[in-house]
C-alpha cells in the first residue's frame, strides 16, 4: 500500500478525512479556547489586584 | 476516615489539585489517540461491506458514547450542586457542558459523513439522529441559560433543572435503535459477543479511553478558570502566585 492509496481510502477519502479532520480541529480549537479563558481570567484578576492596591 | 473528601470539594483546594492532575490525563490521552488511530488505520482490515468508509467508526462511536456519558455526569454534578449547594459541583457541570456539546457535534458531523456514502443521505429524521440532535440542543440550552442569568448561584439552579429534566433524552438515544425502526444500525458490540474484528474493537476502545482522558483533562482545565472567575473577590485567589506576578 502506498500513501496516495492510503489517502484515497478507496474512494471514501473525503468522508473519512472530513470526519477526522473536523474532529481534530474541534479538539485543537477547544484547547485554545480553554487556554484563552485562563489568560482572560488571570488578566482580569491582576487588574482587580492593581486597582485594590492603589 | 483518613481522607477528608470535603476538603477536596472546596474550590480552594481543588484549584491546585486539578492543576497537578491535568498532565496525568492529557499525555496518556494524546498517546492513546495515536495508538488507537494507528490500529484503526494500519492494523484493522478493510471491511467487506463498507470498504474503507467504516473507519469513521473509530471516532464516531467513541464521540457518540461520550456525548451521552458527559451529559449524565454533567446532570449528576448539577443535581449535587442543587441538592447540597456545593459550589464546586455546579462549576464542574458548567465545565463539562461545552465539551459535551462538542462531542455531540462530532458525533453528528462524522455520522453525516458516514451516512452520505452508506445511506445516500447526509441526514434523515430518524429516531437515533434526531434524539442526538436534541442532545446537542440541550447542551447549548444549558450553556445559554447559564450565560443569560447574571447571578451565578441562580444560574446554577435554573440550569441544573434543565440538565436533570433533559437527562431523560439519554436513554431515548441509547434505546432508539431498538424502540423504533431506524436507518441507524444497532450496536455491533453486545454483551453476548460481537461480530467485529478484534483490531477494530481494540482501535475503538483505545480511542474511547483516549476521549475519556481528554474530557477529564479539558474539564479540569476549564473548571480552574471558572473557579478564578467566580472566586475573584476572595483573598486566596488574590494571593495566588499566577495572579500576583
Amino acid at each position: 500500500m502506498n500513501w496516495s492509496e492510503f489517502f484515497a481510502m478507496n474512494g471514501y477519502g473525503f468522508y473519512v478525512w472530513g470526519s477526522y479532520g473536523v474532529a481534530l480541529l474541534v479538539f485543537v480549537v477547544e484547547i485554545l479556547m480553554v487556554r484563552h479563558r485562563r489568560t482572560l481570567a488571570l488578566r482580569q484578576l491582576r487588574l482587580l489586584n492593581e486597582s485594590g492596591e492603589v | 476516615m483518613a481522607i477528608n473528601w470535603f476538603k477536596y470539594s472546596a474550590p480552594t483546594t481543588f484549584y491546585g489539585l486539578a492543576g497537578k492532575l491535568i498532565p496525568f490525563f492529557a499525555w496518556p490521552a494524546a498517546i492513546l489517540f495515536a495508538v488507537g488511530l494507528y490500529i484503526g488505520f494500519f492494523v484493522a482490515p478493510t471491511d467487506a461491506v463498507q470498504s474503507e468508509a467504516y473507519r469513521i467508526m473509530f471516532i464516531h462511536v467513541p464521540a457518540s458514547i461520550l456525548s451521552m456519558f458527559i451529559y449524565l455526569i454533567m446532570a449528576g454534578y448539577a443535581a449535587l450542586g442543587l441538592i447540597f449547594k456545593t459550589r464546586l459541583s455546579s462549576m464542574m457541570a458548567s465545565a463539562l457542558a461545552p465539551t459535551g456539546a462538542l462531542f455531540a457535534f462530532i458525533s453528528l458531523w462524522t455520522g453525516a459523513l458516514w451516512g452520505k456514502p452508506m445511506w445516500g443521505a447526509w441526514w434523515v429524521w430518524d429516531a437515533r439522529l434526531t434524539s442526538e440532535l436534541i442532545l446537542l440542543f440541550l447542551y447549548l440550552g444549558f450553556i445559554a441559560l447559564q450565560a443569560s442569568i447574571e447571578d451565578p448561584r441562580r444560574a446554577d439552579r435554573a440550569s441544573a433543572l434543565l440538565a436533570i429534566v433533559g437527562s431523560v433524552n439519554v436513554p431515548i438515544i441509547y434505546y432508539s435503535v431498538q424502540w423504533w425502526n431506524t436507518l441507524h444500525q444497532g450496536s455491533s458490540i453486545k454483551f453476548s459477543g460481537t461480530s467485529m474484528h478484534v483490531a477494530m474493537q481494540q482501535s475503538m476502545f483505545t480511542v474511547l479511553v483516549a476521549c475519556w482522558l481528554y474530557v477529564i483533562a479539558v474539564a479540569l482545565a476549564r473548571v480552574r478558570s471558572i473557579i478564578l472567575e467566580r472566586e475573584s473577590n476572595t483573598q486566596w485567589v488574590k494571593e495566588l502566585a499566577e495572579v500576583k506576578k
